[in-house]
């Protein structure tokens, strides 16, 4: 489980992230919602101890990630980014080799080999995985480094935007895998995430932030309420309900 | 990967044919004496090539570009300041104050400490920014510059000419005193670089895919600045500063060998660098009979190429 206590980061005066306390539900999807500058990617980013924290602490498995090995920890929690480029000559499957890193330092064992192949075809990249990076499309690029993460097959997932450059199709192909992660290999993802519906039909939590706060955290099903929405976005909402999801409508 | 053994190979032996040419090529018949001193040219020039291929491709690697080299970034302007700083509170009794091999050795711990000071103040930020990276580094490069111009034009013409022996050294005026100093800093910088490579390999990942990936990414940034450091005191102190090297031979490594692994792109930027240099060195006294320098050489066809470099990416 993640559990952060009293989060806070400031840049100069401008505080990001106001004190935030969250525990997230192991194995489960978890979604971080919020307007822009809301402080959802830098909460992110300091639970993957990308960015320091000015206060609060993380426990991760009841242990602080301060206390964590470097090696050990990336090979509980991963993180990808929201904007991933890189001027390298890489192909697909020298990226997500990458991903067994924390594992193998380098020298890719069979084990490393079996998993790299199934991450490669986890996100249905096998025909381009000696393709370079700078041949790919935005959306394959960006499946290409999910494939890194998911090579690199740690508990927990953060993803920022994951959504970020592609399409609705391999919107949904992502957010159909993810959930397929998180239900057959019992991961966690927390991801930020702006698509609404995207957030309310597959993910079991919502977590919304407003101004570096975190002003609700419950089900999906509690968040998806429109008074509750309005509060987070200032705008108005209509739920619909079919197949037993919640759909917002908000473009009027 | 094999193909790039085999390129690697392939520069190995040009390198190995061109030093041979140079050592033989027009030898005097009482060959002894020349032979000696063009062993100990082609010796050192071997060791320049190696700091600045290995210093270049690092350095470019921790800032994510392909134009900014170490001594874009002033270094080499803080080695010449170092120097001429001694001179200015010592100076006609350097000599007797401090010997070369003394200066030499100081001159590295000052350039350990500009590169931890670049660390703690760059590296270490958390926004950071290519062109602020470049901004920092031109404006220090030229602050450096001046000071050092300042401090020389204020001493005395005659501490002025014990500089020029130390600070104006070229491939044709080689600290050859300094050789066996220099040769045991590199290989040092090569024996405790070399096992961890890889951790560069994903450093180039960006620093974000380096922290996930589990790299300590401070500690190994300040690790390899300051190898860059000691390499660069090498280079500077045996030959001076030659500022357009670093970018030729890294672009054409880059150019050469489409690989991220830098087992790989160091030794190959390394050979490269030697073959250039070794090769503009024959042309220099052979050709144009000492008539023309070698950095005009290098900057030449460095100009020539970085000219190619950027209107080969406009068109893209």
């Amino acid at each position: 489980m993640i559990k952060t206590t009293n989060i806070s980061k400031q840049y100069g005066d401008k505080i990001v992230v106001d004190n935030v306390t969250i525990e997230i539900p192991k194995g489960k999807i978890t979604s971080l919602i919020g307007s822009n500058g809301a402080g959802k990617s830098t909460l992110l980013g300091t639970i993957a101890r990308i960015i320091n924290a000015n206060h609060g602490e993380i426990i991760i498995n009841e242990k602080n990630i301060t206390d964590y090995k470097n090696r050990i920890l990336a090979q509980e929690l991963s993180i990808l980014k929201q904007m991933n480029h890189l001027d390298l000559k890489l192909t697909v499957k020298e990226l997500v080799s990458f991903g067994r890193f924390p594992y193998s330092q380098g020298r890719l064992t069979e084990v490393d080999h079996l998993k790299i192949k199934e991450a490669i075809a986890f996100l249905n990249l096998t025909e381009l995985e000696n393709n370079y990076l700078e041949e790919l499309s935005g959306g394959q690029q960006q499946r290409a480094f999910l494939a890194m993460v998911v090579a690199q097959d740690t508990d927990y997932i953060l993803l920022d935007e994951p959504l970020n450059n592609l399409d609705m199709r391999h919107s949904v192909q992502i957010m159909k895998t993810l959930k397929d992660l998180s239900v057959t290999k019992n991961k966690t993802i927390v991801m930020v995430i702006h698509d609404i519906n995207f957030a309310s039909y597959y993910s079991d939590y919502i977590a919304a932030m407003k101004q570096g706060k975190l002003i609700h955290f419950n089900t999906t099903k509690n968040i998806i309420n429109p008074k509750i929405l309005k509060e987070i976005y200032d705008i108005d909402f209509e739920i619909i309900e079919s197949n037993n999801k919640l759909i917002c409508n908000y473009y009027n | 990967m094999k193909i790039h053994i085999k390129k690697i190979i392939l520069l190995v032996l040009v390198a190995i044919a061109l030093c041979a040419l140079f050592l033989s090529y027009d030898l005097p018949s009482n060959w002894g004496y020349s032979f000696e001193r063009r062993s100990y040219k082609v010796l050192a020039i071997i060791i320049v090539s190696c700091s600045v291929g290995y210093a270049s491709i690092v350095f470019q690697t921790l800032t994510h570009n392909r134009i900014l080299t170490p001594s874009i970034m002033g270094f080499e302007a803080v080695y010449l300041l170092f120097q001429t700083i001694i001179v200015f509170l010592y100076g006609d009794k350097t000599f007797t104050v401090i010997n070369d091999k003394e200066n030499f050795f100081l001159s590295i711990i000052f350039m350990l400490g500009f590169a931890f000071i670049l660390f703690k103040f760059i590296f270490k930020k958390e926004k950071n920014n290519l062109y602020l990276l470049l901004l920092i580094g031109l404006v220090l490069g030229t602050l450096f510059h001046t000071i050092t111009s300042f401090l020389q034009l204020i001493i005395d013409p005659n501490d002025f000419l014990i500089l020029q022996g130390s600070i104006y050294a070229s491939f044709n005026k080689i600290n050859y005193h300094l050789l066996w100093y220099a040769l045991t800093v590199i290989i040092i910088c090569f024996a405790v670089g070399f096992r961890q490579f890889k951790y560069l390999d994903v450093i180039s990942l960006g620093k974000e895919h380096a922290i996930n990936l589990g790299i300590n990414y401070f500690k190994k940034v300040r690790f390899y600045l300051f190898i860059i450091g000691a390499l660069v005191a090498v280079s500077t102190a045996l030959v001076g500063p030659i500022i357009f090297l670093g970018i030729l031979v890294t672009n054409l490594t880059y150019e050469i060998f489409k690989s991220y692994k830098h087992a790989i792109l160091i030794p190959a930027c390394c050979l490269i660098c030697i073959i250039s240099i070794v090769g503009a060195q024959f042309l220099v006294e052979h050709v144009f009979s000492f008539n023309i320098v070698i950095s005009i050489i290098i900057n030449f066809i460095g100009g020539l190429y970085f000219m190619y470099l950027l209107l080969k990416t406009k068109k893209v």
